[in-house]
């Protein structure tokens, strides 16, 4: 937990100071919490990074090699080859400032340089020297700067102070997209050796087992059984979900965390809990063990790597369609980059729900469609049966995740879930919700713990909102549909608004259903018992 | 410091055309004839140029940011405009953003209040009103000043002339737009003087293009209001400019040739600056693709060939412990 409290943490100045931003200067020593560990040398050799060496920030002599300037140089001519966007979004700024206080690492800091004109600024200077004529003959006057260490120092600092989120975007006249840039400039990084370890040990973890947290496959059969026992001992029903089953039609694809902590495993048996309801013919996979893709924060090569083994293993399994659970940044993949990746998927059939024999239109090419299409499906078609009540302890709110919401406009069918699997369901103030959703600040690879203080402050804009309605509703669950989120909000809100505990959206479906030969309910499926409700005094 | 470095450099453009036009007939051609010539075939070839670069370069991946619901099941209402799900919905979404600057439209202003513990978040139209002021009243500006290249002058350019002009304030009569132009940029301008966050962001390069602008309004003003300069040997001059028979443009002042510098300058430096975000915007990846990615598939033209771990070497490494927790293999 970050050592300041929070009524210190919320003392923030948006006034930037009177000197100008280009002087870079970071003093790692001084902002212990703010920043992320270098990537491990055991990691990195695995995957063949260049440039590998044991080094950290606070060291002045960063081991760069010999030539780094020139491999910078050259990387960057070489991204501008490859994407229009680099060269847009480096040319068309006007610096409206817009997109300034938008950033909740901004807003949470008051750090200049955490607005988002200023963070595309630090790659911009290089690219205006590097590669522009006014940059080059009017030097500073055109907003052009020597790349210098200290100049890349700042880049580690500040790109790996970007959750990509995307929320900038929205707001910019233009739709530059600091996403994009902070994965332009995390690409160069890479280069020469500067990534984060908690980044780049799940991408190791990721390539070797299938998933980020390194779970072998023994492991995952453990996991798995030890869950559906716990479940036993709440509903009474034994289930026992297939692995590495060939023949299955579906073959389901989740974030690794949902197996392995709380509370995601809760709407993992959420999800289990719902196909045994249906008799829905599925299959996990102990290999495709993570939809969740670390690639997408460190480079395009490493997300096509990590997402090539979904579509292998569903060929591998002869499976009809693929259903993947609750997450964001493995939505934002599987949404807008895995059919261009590793399509087409031509040996898959277009996804249709057996049990309403609804066709999923919107997925006809990548043949993927989401837990929460599938589930707002059912229930519209009566297929569930559904006791609300059993909900009625959670004032629940929901918490749009960056990616699902602004890379693929999923908006509207997690909330059509909830509402139909709990009775008092509450909205966060509208600038804090759907496209406005403000970030988990530990999402892009920033949520590890000598990061903290950095997450607290980004999390001060989605904390203060839930807070909001806590004390307006009585809130007590934030839901999401980001296995991230699971494990970055509850700190989040521990922090910023006590009193609320975070969970996926199954987890209630899971609550509420009325399965087949259960026993009566005593506890919700987290094993708490289910405290009749109270008086209604706090209802607004 | 950068608003005065760009100050001074704008004033010397003016020093510059106010010295040669003062001179003699030599640098009167120059600077009423050759300078717009160039500077007319420097903007056109350098934003074709630079369009055509941008267009080049490829669009490996379908990155639309989605700021409404998406089309997914029948019965969910969804956003075109906002998600659009093909080409009709991506017309009218940058339609939107063309014309009336829709994601500024969205702009808040946060506010934090510490002894309240709490953050606010307050619509803030004023940059959006100031922006659609300014560049809409420049469109029409330009317009209307095709009153000068062509005779007769086109019906159309009258009727914006008199709806410009409804209010028959003064006379000649003060235009709408003229207004709502200073107006525009004044703001634009204040802004980066007098907002903490927009002063520190600001390049003098940012000074630079909005005093070009400045300076190109209020010369046109001065000609037109207090000068009252002579408009038939204006659009002498112009027309024979345009009509490749140019000549040292006479009786036309001082002013005239001190704003047609400005413009010279504001066209030289657009295809270099950040003005390129007016061609630009229509390239934007994030704005101009539909959301319909898991619909049709991207082809990203530099799509590597490379395979990720297959599941053959994950089965071999994992084997002895796939054996063990009893599942069924590939190779026994």
């Amino acid at each position: 937990m970050a050592e300041k409290s929070p009524q210190e943490l919320i003392q923030i100045d948006l006034t930037p100071p009177p000197r100008k931003w280009m002087n870079p200067a970071v003093d790692f020593e001084a902002r212990r919490g703010t920043w992320s560990y270098p990537g491990g040398v055991k990691s990195l050799d695995y995957l063949g990074m260049p440039n590998v060496r044991e080094w950290s920030p606070t060291d002045a002599d960063w081991k760069l090699p010999e030539n780094w300037q020139q491999i910078i140089h050259d990387g960057f001519k070489d991204l501008l080859k490859k994407y229009r966007t680099l060269e847009i979004f480096m040319d068309i700024c006007v610096r409206c400032g817009a997109c300034a206080d938008k950033c909740h690492f901004f807003i949470g800091s008051g750090d200049p340089k955490n607005m988002p004109v200023l963070r595309a600024e630090l790659l911009r200077s290089i690219y205006r020297k590097d590669f522009t004529a006014a940059g080059k003959i009017l030097g500073s006057l055109a907003g052009a700067r020597e790349l210098t260490e200290e100049v890349l120092k700042e880049w580690y600092y500040y790109f790996f102070q970007c959750t990509e989120c995307r929320r900038c975007s929205v707001y910019c006249p233009y739709g530059i997209d600091t996403a994009e840039i902070t994965m332009m400039a995390r690409e160069l990084m890479n280069l020469v050796g500067l990534n984060i370890n908690w980044i780049m040990e799940p991408v190791a973890n990721c390539k070797r087992t299938g998933n980020h947290l390194g779970i072998q496959p023994h492991t995952y059969k453990d996991n798995v059984e030890f869950m559906c026992d716990e479940l036993e001992d709440v509903t009474g029903i034994k289930l026992d979900p297939p692995i590495n089953r060939k023949g299955a039609e579906i073959l389901f694809v989740i974030p690794s965390a949902d197996y392995f902590a709380d509370p995601g495993t809760y709407t993992f048996v959420g999800y289990l809990m719902l196909f045994e309801h249906i008799g829905l013919d599925y299959t996990l996979s102990s290999y495709a063990s993570d939809g969740g893709n670390f690639g997408l924060f460190n480079t395009a090569e490493n997300m096509k790597k990590l997402n090539w083994k979904i579509y292998h293993e569903a060929k591998r399994l002869g499976v009809k369609w693929i259903l993947g659970g609750e997450c964001g940044h493995m939505w934002r993949v599987m949404h807008q980059y895995m059919d261009t990746m590793n399509g087409p998927a031509d040996f898959l059939e277009v996804p249709r729900s057996p049990i309403t024999g609804t066709v999923f239109e919107n997925t006809t090419s990548t043949k993927m469609t989401h837990i929460c299409e599938f589930t707002s499906d059912l229930i519209k078609h009566n297929k569930l049966k559904l006791d609300k009540s059993r909900n009625d302890q959670f004032r629940v709110t929901f918490h749009d995740s960056c990616n699902p919401a602004r890379a693929m406009g999923f908006l509207e069918e997690p909330r059509y879930v909830i509402e139909n699997v709990c009775n008092h369901f509450y909205e966060m103030p509208e600038n804090t919700i759907r496209e406005h959703t403000f970030c988990c600040a530990g999402g892009a690879g920033l949520g590890n713990d000598e990061n903290m203080e950095m997450r607290m402050r980004g999390g001060l804009p989605r904390g203060n909102a839930v807070r909001w309605v806590r004390d307006h509703h009585g809130v007590n669950r934030l839901t999401c549909i980001c296995a991230i989120d699971r494990a970055t909000l509850p700190p989040l809100v521990e922090y910023w608004s006590p009193g609320v505990d975070v969970s996926g959206i199954h987890e209630l479906v899971g609550n509420a259903l009325i399965m087949e030969g259960e026993k009566e309910r005593t506890t919700d499926i987290r094993g708490v018992p289910v405290q009749p409700e109270k008086g209604e005094q706090d209802d607004v | 410091m950068g608003a005065l470095i760009s100050l001074v450099a704008v004033a010397a453009i003016v020093l510059l055309a106010s010295v040669g036009a003062s001179t003699g007939d030599g640098l009167r051609f120059v600077f009423g004839v050759i300078l717009p010539g160039v500077a007319f075939a420097v903007f056109l070839g350098g934003i074709i140029f630079r369009v055509v670069h941008w267009a080049k370069s490829p669009v490996p991946f379908r990155i639309p940011t989605t700021t409404g619901q998406a089309k997914s099941l029948p019965w969910i209402h969804n956003n075109e405009l906002e998600a659009p799900s093909g080409l009709p919905g991506v017309i009218g979404r940058m339609a939107l953003e063309v014309l009336a600057f829709r994601s500024l439209f969205r702009n808040t202003r946060v506010e934090i209040l510490p002894e309240k513990s709490k953050v606010n978040y307050i619509a803030d139209k004023a940059l959006w009103a100031a922006a659609m002021a300014f560049h809409w009243a420049m469109f029409i500006i330009v317009l209307r000043h095709f009153r000068f290249f062509v005779e007769p002058v086109p019906a159309w350019v009258e009727m914006l002339q008199s709806v410009d002009g409804f209010f028959q304030i003064g006379l000649p009569v003060y235009y709408g737009t003229t207004f709502l132009m200073v107006v525009g940029l004044a703001y634009l301008l204040a802004r980066r003087f007098f907002d903490s966050k927009v002063r520190y962001i600001s390049l003098p390069t940012d000074y630079f293009a909005l005093y070009l602008l400045l300076g190109i309004a209020l010369t046109g003003i001065v000609m037109r209001h207090i000068e009252k300069i002579d408009v038939v040997q204006v659009k002498a001059a112009i027309v024979g400019w345009a009509s490749f028979q140019p000549a040292v443009p006479v009786g036309v002042g001082l002013w005239y040739f001190v704003h047609v510098t400005l413009v010279s300058a504001l066209l030289i430096y657009f295809p270099f600056s950040k003005l390129l975000h007016a061609p630009g915007v229509f390239l934007s990846p994030t704005r101009n693709l539909a959301n319909n990615n898991r619909v049709r598939r991207h082809i990203n033209p530099w799509n590597p060939d490379i395979q990720g771990h297959s599941y053959a070497e994950w089965e071999d490494e994992f084997r002895d412990k796939l054996k063990a927790s009893g599942y069924a293999l590939e190779k026994e």
